[in-house]
Order: C-alpha cells, then structure tokens, then sequence
C-alpha cells in the first residue's frame, strides 16, 4: 500500500500492517515517539491493534530540542 | 518550593532544550543548573534516519519534569494538536502554550493563545502559557484556569533582559498563579531582576545555549536565580535621592 509519511509518499512492504510493524520496520519501536493517523493521535497501547490502511496520512513525532 | 498546579518543584529555573553546542555540554549544564523542569518542542521524526541522536535520550525522564512547547503552531487549533501530540507520549501533562503571531518578533498572538488555555484546560493539561507582558491578558489566562502565566521579558532569543518591569510588576502583583519570566533573559543580572520583581521562576534557554560557557551560565543562572528570590523575601531598602552616611557621624578622631 502507499502512505503518506511525514510528507512523503512511500510504498510499504508487504508485511508492514500494523503501526507496530511500521515502527519496527523503521527501527524507531523502542524510542519515544508518536504517531497520528489521518488526524487521530494514538497512544502506546494502540500501535500494535491499529491496522494501517492505502492512502493514511502518518506522522510520526518526537521531541527535540527547544525552548 | 514553586507550586504549578499539583506538582512541587525546589527549583526556580526552568530550562530550555534547544540549540546547545553538544549534548555533552548540554547534559552537564542541566546537571549543574539543578533545574527540574526541562522544555522540548515537538517536530516530525527524520524516519529515515533514525540513529540521529536525540537529547531526550539521553536523559532520565524520571529525574525531570518535561514542559513539551506549542512552537511552530500560529493557531489555537494547531497549539491543541501538538499539545495532544505530546501528552500522548505518556511522558508529560504540562504543556507550555506558545502561539507566535509574527513572524519577525516572535511575540505571542494573544487571541490564539487565550483560546488554546481555554482548551487545554477543559483537556486536563497543566498549562502554562508564554504571553507577552499584559496585565490584563495575564488575568483573562488566569480566569481561563491556566495554572502558571510566562510573561516574556523581551523578544524570544534577544537576550535583551527585562524592557518593562513596570509591565512585569503588575502582572506579578495580580497573580493569583505563579509567574515565571520566560524569554528574552540575558545574563544572570536579568535573572536575579526577574525574581526580584517577584517572579516565581524564570524560564530560560538561549541565554544559558548561547554562552561561551554553557556550564557554567547555567550554575551562574542558578545562582543568580536564587539570589534574587532571597533579595526579593527581604526586601530591598527604599531607594533616596540623596546620600545617607553608614558610618556614625560621632566620635570621629579628627578635628
């Protein structure tokens, strides 16, 4: 399926069906982030139950520096 | 101890996360700072380079209370969104509203900030909005139920220190929730100032980032921060026109 990814369009593989297995995917599973699917915030609990779908607007957000 | 709404913290200096030479250099001046409260602000993950090192990281989020920012939003609707963002985290309940409504100088958009505390209140967050130094916009925030109001003390990363402590007093003077000077400190001086002025806390970042000794501004922040909170409990003198002897005008050995 294609999503778009913080602003870009990407094909993902197969296997990736989960928010969980994106996280996975990218190496980010055990950092603190978080993700917002088509304007829903998620929290932890649910990244591994929501399925992603053709065409969902992801962003993945984290903290950086700032004051 | 500086109360903000149910949390208690020893120290007055809040400390900004951004721009430090090092996450070395930053690390050690949080440490010497003894600041409990640290701000962040909340951008999309570079995804596809995820061994980018990050600050937070690095740091026991146990030990610190984290004050995630709005930056970057220009509405009330876009200062909520981040504000989810971050209490989605798990991590942090506070959020600091900061709804710039121009470009050029950074100052806050009143309207859109007011708007954003009402919002986020109703939400549960403990919000702490930065707003610019009026009196009556700091009241409206306060019956909005914010539970801290940061007036700046000059525009955002000018290190101008405080241009209108006239403005600053009033605030402080009709607060009913803690005031914490936020943006534009430059020195130590500007610092001690602030809680001199009767400031509860001081939230600072450039000024600390920006030193030639990051380490060392940020012990010397510390320092000055409380200094100016003990200057302030005991009262400075009234200030004379004129000169009044320390020494006693009798008993001298001369003449």
């Amino acid at each position: 399926m294609k999503v778009l990814l913080n602003g870009e369009s990407i094909q993902l593989a197969e296997e990736i069906v989960t928010v969980a297995d994106l996280l996975t995917h990218y190496e980010i599973q055990e950092k603190v982030v978080v993700v917002e699917i088509n304007g829903e915030i998620l929290t932890r609990v649910e990244h591994q139950s929501t399925r992603l779908a053709d065409k969902d607007r992801i962003e993945i957000v984290h903290f950086v520096g700032g004051g | 101890m500086l109360k903000i709404g149910s949390l208690s913290f020893q120290s007055r200096l809040l400390l900004g996360t951004g721009k430090y030479p090092s996450y070395e250099i930053q690390k050690a001046a949080v440490e010497i700072s003894e600041a409990e409260i640290l701000t962040f602000a909340v951008r999309r993950m570079n995804i596809f380079e995820p061994s980018q090192p990050n600050f937070l990281e690095q740091l026991d989020t146990t030990k610190y209370t984290l004050l995630p920012n709005t930056a970057g939003a220009k509405t009330a609707a876009e200062a909520v969104r981040i504000a989810k963002l971050a209490k989605a985290s798990g991590l942090c309940d506070m959020i600091k509203v900061e709804v710039i409504g121009c470009d050029k100088t950074l100052l806050p958009d009143p309207v859109e900030t007011l708007k954003a505390t009402e919002e986020l209140v109703k939400e549960g967050f403990i919000v702490l909005p930065y707003t610019s130094d009026d009196v009556v916009l700091a009241r409206k925030l306060q019956e909005a139920g914010c539970h801290a109001v940061m007036p700046g003390a000059s525009p955002i990363g000018s290190g101008q220190g405080i241009i209108n402590p006239v403005n600053l007093r009033f605030i402080i003077e009709q607060a009913t929730v803690p005031v914490i000077v936020d943006a534009g400190i430059g020195s130590p001086a500007d610092a001690a100032f602030a809680m001199e002025l009767g400031a509860d806390g001081v939230l600072l970042n450039t000024a600390v980032s920006a030193a030639k000794d990051p380490v060392k501004m940020a012990k010397a922040m510390s320092l000055a921060i409380e200094a100016g909170l003990l200057g302030f409990e005991a009262g400075r003198m009234e200030k004379k026109r004129y000169a009044t002897a320390s020494s006693p005008k009798e008993g001298m050995s001369i003449g």
